[in-house]
């Protein structure tokens, strides 16, 4: 099976990615498949300022309740509410309108150490 | 192929209950005046008042829509879900033995005998010094342990420890009563042979560990063949060795934990002594301790002076971890299992249990990456949804084992047969197993066929939660 892996974007071996453009933290199309149908979604609040490898929130699928620790450092300038009502988004559209959250990122620098797409490939 | 098809209903036979309270139908108490604020209480209480066969029909229903280790095989692994013999509850309805919990000592020996003779004879099994019965469940016993160390730390000024080790196939439970209990909780992975890694265990212990926590024969049903070095490892670390009985089976009366190193220990009489499964309702979790720690068992023990029956509070006591003595009714039933089998008995529940799932696993078509197994193993369904075969297999009029977990066995089927059944049942298992996993894609993807309730949308199940009856007024 090949999992959908965006160009535009940095890995982690954890399976969360992150878009060094806008600062969206998500998890990769092989979590979301491993997870399972997503049916909570819970959140950092707005304003916190996340270090890395701290805890950034917690997802639920039919299978296990899961912690998501943020790759990088930020703070938290946005969370995507509309998971909370529609979970299933997560699934369908991991990259896109299933993102988690959103940081201003402390540093670039920390975003260009994660995993390169093709990395993140040999990873997987 | 046996054909099964499990009891199903129409709409008009819409459970009784439900259909009075939605129809309001029934009887009117008038409600006293309460001191209750008024928008808090009503005038009448509407109960619904069916009568007596059609109540009966209810309940009858209920239970030809379930299924239960009386209707046929259920391999559920890591849960023991054995027979439960009904000679248990004959002995546990006796009144003789139903005395109000509070009395005193003296008046109560019959009862006290008991509950000791059962405190010893589970010390034997488990090669342990002295056992507490107050703890009402297995997860409790856990937590129980957790504080006996907790306590034995702070009496040798080790207050410190704060970290409890656990393998990365343990049971839910086990980092849960750790952190219950205040611990932090540190992993370890498994290793290639599927059992503990000694190195890796080796640099995860120091001097903050307090307890390292391991089943054994472990959750792929394997044996810790170095639980001697392992047990040696923590102990000069300085940390203490917990047992977590849910393995029992596999050892009964052929290897005590005690004689391993073990420290610590819980017994599932649930699964080692077929009392029922708690369900969050009554059960019992018994610990057992070595010599050095028996001070700290919780309160009350049962003590014998002379040919008298006490209770008694050990010096260092943990307190208490539930009401009196344990759950009484549940006590009586593994005591009752234990006297009825004997030392014989309990020997071959063990080797029935180890033989029936070896029988098993060579009659089925998926592979089995770990060997060599005892009373459980864990299958891979290979390219296969474990999920999807498990519900093709209830077709067939068995229980499923246990999906997708340990997560080190991909697509895992977990599968315990128990020591209780017949080698036609575990025929009829192999017929469900081979079936399901030889199924074409679309047969199981739209499995059940043949049950009550088909196939459950879970995702929508618990993303739209329905807890109490008022959710049949949005049908």
């Amino acid at each position: 099976m090949s999992f959908d892996i965006p160009d535009n974007l940095y890995y982690t071996e954890s399976h969360e990615w992150v878009d060094p453009e806008t600062g969206k933290i998500g998890l990769t199309d092989f979590a979301q498949d491993e997870l399972g149908d997503i049916v909570f979604v819970e959140f950092p609040g707005v304003g916190d300022h996340l270090e890395t490898d701290s805890e950034l929130g917690v997802v639920e699928s039919i299978k296990a309740v899961s912690d998501v620790y943020s790759p990088v450092s930020g703070a938290v300038t946005d969370v995507n509410e509309t998971l909370e009502g529609e979970p299933e988004l997560l699934n369908e559209d991991p990259y896109g309108d299933g993102w988690l959250v959103e940081l201003d990122l402390d540093s670039t620098d920390e975003v260009e150490a994660l995993l390169t797409p093709d990395e993140y490939e040999t990873h997987l | 192929m046996r054909h099964y098809d499990q009891a199903t209903f129409s709409e008009d036979d819409s459970p009784v209950y439900e259909r009075l309270l939605s129809e309001k139908f029934g009887t009117e108490v008038a409600v006293e005046d309460t001191p209750l604020p008024d928008e808090l209480t009503r005038d009448t209480l509407e109960l619904p008042a069916p009568a007596e066969p059609e109540l009966s029909r209810h309940y009858v229903r209920l239970s030809q829509q379930n299924y239960a280790v009386e209707t046929g095989p259920y391999p559920l692994g890591s849960c023991t879900m054995k027979y439960n013999p009904p000679f248990t509850e004959d002995v546990a309805a006796d009144p003789s033995g139903m005395v109000h919990p509070d009395r005193s000592a003296e008046s109560v020996q019959g009862n006290l005998e008991l509950l000791y003779q059962l405190q010893e004879y589970l010390a034997e099994i488990g090669g342990m010094a002295d056992v507490t019965l107050q703890p009402p469940a297995g997860a409790a016993g856990e937590f129980t342990g957790n504080r006996i160390a907790a306590a034995y730390h702070e009496a040798h000024d080790e207050g410190h420890r704060s970290e409890v080790v656990v393998p990365d196939t343990a049971h839910g439970t086990n980092p849960a009563s750790a952190a219950m209990a205040g611990y932090d909780v540190v992993e370890i992975p498994s290793g290639e042979d599927g059992r503990v890694d000694l190195e890796a265990l080796e640099a995860a212990v120091g001097e903050d560990t307090a307890l390292f926590m391991l089943t054994n024969p472990n959750t792929l049903g394997l044996f810790e063949r170095d639980i001697e070095e392992i047990a040696e490892v923590v102990h000069e670390a300085g940390g203490l060795v917990y047992y977590d009985g849910a393995n029992l089976n596999a050892l009964l009366g052929r290897a005590r934990p005690g004689d391993m190193g073990y420290d610590i220990m819980h017994y599932n009489v649930h699964k080692t002594f077929a009392t029922p499964h708690g369900g969050g309702g009554p059960g019992a979790g018994p610990v057992g301790v070595v010599d050095e720690l028996t001070d700290f068992l919780p309160n009350p023990q049962v003590d014998k002076q002379g040919e008298d029956f006490e209770l008694v509070e050990p010096e260092q006591t943990i307190g208490k971890v539930h009401d009196f003595k344990g759950n009484w009714l549940v006590l009586i039933k593994a005591m009752a299992y234990i006297a009825r089998l004997g030392d014989s008995g309990l020997c071959d529940t063990s080797a029935s249990a180890v033989l029936n799932a070896n029988y098993l696993a060579e009659q089925i078509d998926l592979e089995i990456p770990f060997d060599p197994f005892h009373h459980e193993f864990v299958a891979s369904a290979g390219d296969l949804d474990a999920s999807n075969m498990a519900k093709r297999m209830l077709d067939f009029g068995v229980h499923p084992p246990t999906t997708k977990w340990p997560e080190i066995v991909s697509q895992a089927l977990m599968t315990e047969p128990t020591e209780a059944e017949s080698k036609q049942s575990l025929d009829q298992l192999a017929d469900a197993f081979n079936g399901a996993f030889n199924a074409g894609d679309e047969e199981l993807s739209s499995a059940p066929h043949r049950t009550t309730a088909r196939r459950i949308d879970q995702a929508d199940a618990a993303r739209n939660p329905r807890l109490s009856w008022h959710a049949l007024d949005d049908e």
